[in-house]
């Protein structure tokens, strides 16, 4: 049936939309990248005799990964816990504050100007106010932190995605006689979806970052952030790369289980949409 | 059919007007004294500079708005009661399919929210298909679709629950030319087979005259209707574009446009995407 009226007789396309032939081969490009970056890395240092202070060599961060391997695996724990249980948190109330504000319009004027204003201002320089608030022994201060740093972009993008809507398709669903509720269960939630996970991204590795830099100031020891500090202050630079090192695992897996989540829940995006 | 006993119209609309913003800076007067009487069954077509609230008017008919004079029934009930009782079926411009559900859960979503069951909804959806020939692409998501084929998802969907009145705004606009007559060609069929009462927004007189009944012209500022033309082509096929009877009526049609005490159909200053 190659006629002309092609648009009418072409064949089926797949059936499973989530077949993105991109999915497989895309890791590879990055890893041989990745090695060679690595190998490149060691060769120079070694080449060019630079001192440990400045960059050391992968195989000394290594080394020291797997001597200090108990402590930097528990300060691991520590702040995955603390960027994970903030994470949650935030997106919870992000997601909160994005419903109340498709529900009451007056809401999206108000918090989206106080949203922004919450984004410009450099959140972890509340960690020592946090600290002062709930006690620097506690996990509390660091995990406000990083539910302040992570709200922003998850409120913002998931209200988007929330109102930003097709005006067709709301018409479409009161032509149906049906109420807000439904439309927010067939319309906005499901419109929303691909908003929420891309913001998800970048609260991911937000998270991380904000947990971390609030280490930084103080709190509990044996934390990544710590570790860090602490590494760098006695010069064992090694080992605070190995502290670094972890830190970019944690942030890597954190985003890999939200892509995860991301194709889990949204089979139909379309694969040349992908953000 | 569901439709409404023969004594009683399809659509009775008695000298509705509808003001935009009334009293503010920006006022629109978009419709003024529009009477308009459609029985059950019939085809009709409005057509128009843009602007004329062409579309105002279906969407009147359709209680997505509330005109501010005049009365309008819809099978001797209030607009919103027909809505409420699912007397509608709408399609637009945009396809306005739903991403995340597949072509046939698209069609069957009407259906959901009135509560049918699935086996219902599945028998009823795959009907739809082959009345709009998709019969074989119920599994695929709207965006594998062309726009040709998502349009006609578009009024499956719109035809799901078997509403008596098909409310249309230009759906065939965004395509191209020979897709929109194998378009114009299966609504006749479709309607010929579900005898739905159809109100058609359209830009284009041959399309108009193609499809309709009536043709009911419109002249912008104040919005009114100017002429209404009764297109006697009888059963439509092939041919029907090629007979004598459809050229004159386009010229009619053509002529009423012109004759309208607004420019022309494309003199219009106003900026209306539609
Ligand atoms: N919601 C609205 N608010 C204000 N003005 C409107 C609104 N809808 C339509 N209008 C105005 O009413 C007039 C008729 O519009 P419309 O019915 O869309 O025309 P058409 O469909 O014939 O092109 C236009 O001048 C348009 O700008
Ligand atoms: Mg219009």
């Amino acid at each position: 049936m190659s006629t002309v009226e092609a648009p009418q007789t072409q064949a089926p396309k797949p059936k499973t939309p989530s077949t993105n032939p991109g999915r497989g081969r895309s890791l590879i490009p990055p890893l041989i990248v990745g090695v060679v970056a690595v190998v490149a890395w060691e060769v120079l240092v070694r080449v060019f005799n630079i001192q440990k202070f400045l960059i050391p060599r992968p195989s000394s961060i290594i080394a020291a990964l797997s001597t200090s391997w108990a402590d930097i695996l528990e300060g691991t724990k520590r702040t995955g816990y603390v960027a994970v249980s903030g994470l949650i948190v935030g997106v919870i109330i992000a997601v909160a504050l994005a419903l109340l504000c498709t529900r009451f319009h007056f809401m999206a004027d108000a918090l989206t100007p106080m949203a922004a204003a919450l984004a410009a201002t450099p959140i972890v320089a509340l960690a020592p106010i946090y600290f002062k608030w709930f006690g620097a022994t506690d996990a509390t201060a660091k995990q406000c932190v990083v539910v302040s740093v992570v709200i922003f972009p998850v409120f913002i993008n998931t209200a988007r995605g929330l109102l930003e809507v097709q005006n067709v398709q709301i018409e479409l669903m009161h032509t149906y006689g049906v109420g807000d509720w439904a439309i927010l269960r067939e319309v906005r939630l499901p419109n929303a979806l691909p908003f929420f996970f891309t913001s998800l991204k970048v609260a991911s590795s937000l998270a991380v970052i904000a947990a971390i830099v609030a280490e930084y100031f103080g709190g509990q020891q044996g934390t990544l952030g710590s570790i860090i500090t602490q590494s760098a202050g006695l010069s064992r630079y090694d080992r605070a790369w190995a502290a670094v090192l972890m830190a970019a695992l944690l942030g890597i897996v954190l985003y890999a289980i939200v892509v995860v989540l991301e194709r889990t829940f949204i089979p139909w995006e379309r694969a040349d949409a992908r953000r | 059919m569901t439709t409404a006993d023969t004594t009683t119209p399809a659509i009775e609309i008695q000298g509705v007007g509808m003001v935009f913003n009334g009293g503010r800076p920006n006022e629109v007067t978009a419709l003024t004294d529009i009477d308009l009487t459609v029985q059950a069954g019939e085809f009709i077509s409005l057509i128009g500079p843009s602007g004329c609230g062409k579309s105002t008017l279906m969407r009147i008919v359709g209680d997505l708005e509330t005109p501010t004079s005049g009365a309008v029934r819809v099978n001797g009930k209030d607009p919103r009661q027909a809505r409420l009782d699912h007397d509608y079926g709408m399609a637009f411009q945009q396809a306005g399919l739903f991403d995340w559900r597949t072509v046939s859960a698209n069609i069957e979503l009407p259906l959901e929210l009135m509560k049918w069951n699935k086996a219902r909804r599945q028998t009823r959806s795959s009907e739809l298909l082959d009345l709009v020939h998709l019969a074989d692409f119920g599994a695929m998501r709207p965006w594998e679709l062309s726009g040709g084929m998502q349009q006609r998802v578009a009024i499956a969907r719109a035809l799901a629950a078997s509403p008596g009145l098909l409310l249309m705004d230009e759906p065939f606009g965004a395509l191209d030319e020979m897709t929109r007559e194998r378009m114009q060609g299966e609504l006749v069929r479709i309607c010929a087979e579900t005898g739905a009462t159809v109100i058609f927004v359209t830009h284009s007189i041959p399309e108009a005259v193609y499809l309709s009944d009536r043709v009911v012209v419109m002249s912008a500022r104040p919005g009114q209707i100017t002429d209404v033309i009764p297109v006697a082509l009888g059963e439509r096929n092939e041919d029907t574009r090629e007979d004598p009877t459809f050229f004159a009526s386009i010229t009619t049609v053509r002529e009423a446009l012109r004759g309208a005490p607004a420019p022309a159909v494309t003199g219009s200053n106003s900026v209306d995407i539609s």
